[in-house]
């Protein structure tokens, strides 16, 4: 869409970046997915690498991922976006490469991926939105889901001595060597959506040097599942999801 | 002050009232429309836009464009 440069007198200062396709996001109202891929767009064409830059989109609700940005991107199956991340790398090192997953499949069925692709350092930016809950499937308890509470596949809520505890997948993969970048933000107010920003700029910016893994976590909503409106679920967000996943750099570089 | 404007694309926009709530000026409140797929869109209330960009920075649908005055306007209006 063609947006004019200026109305009445007034100059453009912010339209939708060139890099996402025309066609409307798919997500329920206030979701952050959409918000992320926004983001991942806009940096990709502020840098001017729109012709380098390959995305691995995962399995969840951000499957259709590739139907919305403009680059060059790939489907992985459930769980391995990382490893089709690491092959697309190692084949085209000097492309920028990016994984995109949700908490089902980053730190369920692709633990070891997810664990593995680190260690080894592949040079890759791995974006990581946690919303405590299978989003696509109906609300089903992830690994992530906080202790007591409510999903559809526990009624009761989290109880801890049958289904473990939340799993801190950021904490433990900063502990890995391999990893260089790793850090959680949120997208529930304009200034953690800034920050977020900033982080995905400084991880293509390492990724060009070389560095190692960047790992960005995002906290992020899902209103549908969690049976809110969008903005009590930015606010439940904020009351229950940061005493468990602090917003902050996990693990900075040390040069 | 900066004036300044949006534009809201009211077919995308699903009235998730996120940008009413990032918006500092309270310019912006939802529709007694509906748009074509059922939702109540956002849409400007007040004409005390400042064209700070909050709304379209949390916007997840990238319904919203943003227009503001040049700052040469405002030193023209001094």
């Amino acid at each position: 869409m063609d947006v004019p440069t200026t109305l009445n007198g007034y100059e453009l200062i912010y339209k939708k970046p060139s890099t996402l396709t025309e066609k409307p996001f798919h997500y329920c109202p206030g979701c952050g997915h959409s918000v992320v891929h926004r983001l991942l767009m806009e940096v990709v064409e502020e840098m001017g690498i729109q012709e380098q830059t390959v995305g691995v989109a995962p399995v969840g609700c951000s499957v259709f991922a590739y139907d919305y940005m403009d680059i060059d991107m790939q489907e992985a199956a459930h769980g391995r976006a990382t490893a089709v991340a690491t092959g697309i790398k190692r084949i085209l090192p000097d492309k920028f490469v990016f994984s995109y997953q949700g908490d089902g499949d980053l730190a369920a069925i692709g633990t070891a991926e997810t664990i593995h692709a680190v260690n080894r350092g592949e040079n890759i930016l791995m974006i990581f939105i946690n919303n405590a809950i299978y989003g696509m499937t109906g609300g089903q308890m992830a690994p992530t889901t906080l202790l007591n509470q409510v999903t559809s596949t526990s009624p009761y809520g989290r109880n801890k001595e049958a289904m473990g505890y939340p799993i801190k997948i950021t904490e433990l993969l900063a502990q890995l060597p391999g990893a260089y970048y790793v850090s959680r933000h949120a997208v529930y107010t304009v200034n953690a959506v800034r920050k977020l920003k900033k982080a995905i700029e400084k991880s293509f910016a390492y990724q060009k040097l070389n560095r190692g893994t960047c790992f960005i976590e995002v906290v992020s909503n899902c209103p549908s599942g969690w049976k809110m409106t969008p903005v009590e679920s930015n606010k439940w967000l904020e009351a229950n999801m940061f005493p468990q996943y602090p917003l902050g750099d996990i693990k900075i570089p040390k040069d | 002050m900066i004036k300044g404007t949006v534009i809201i694309d009211r077919d995308i926009c699903k009235g998730c009232e996120l940008c009413i709530v990032a918006c500092p000026q309270e310019s912006l409140g939802l529709s007694k429309q509906i748009n074509i797929n059922g939702y109540r869109f956002a849409e400007l209330v007040q004409d005390n836009c400042t064209g700070c960009v909050n709304c379209a920075i949390v916007c997840p649908d990238v319904a919203i464009t943003v227009y503001r005055q040049p700052k040469s306007a405002l030193k023209k209006a001094v």
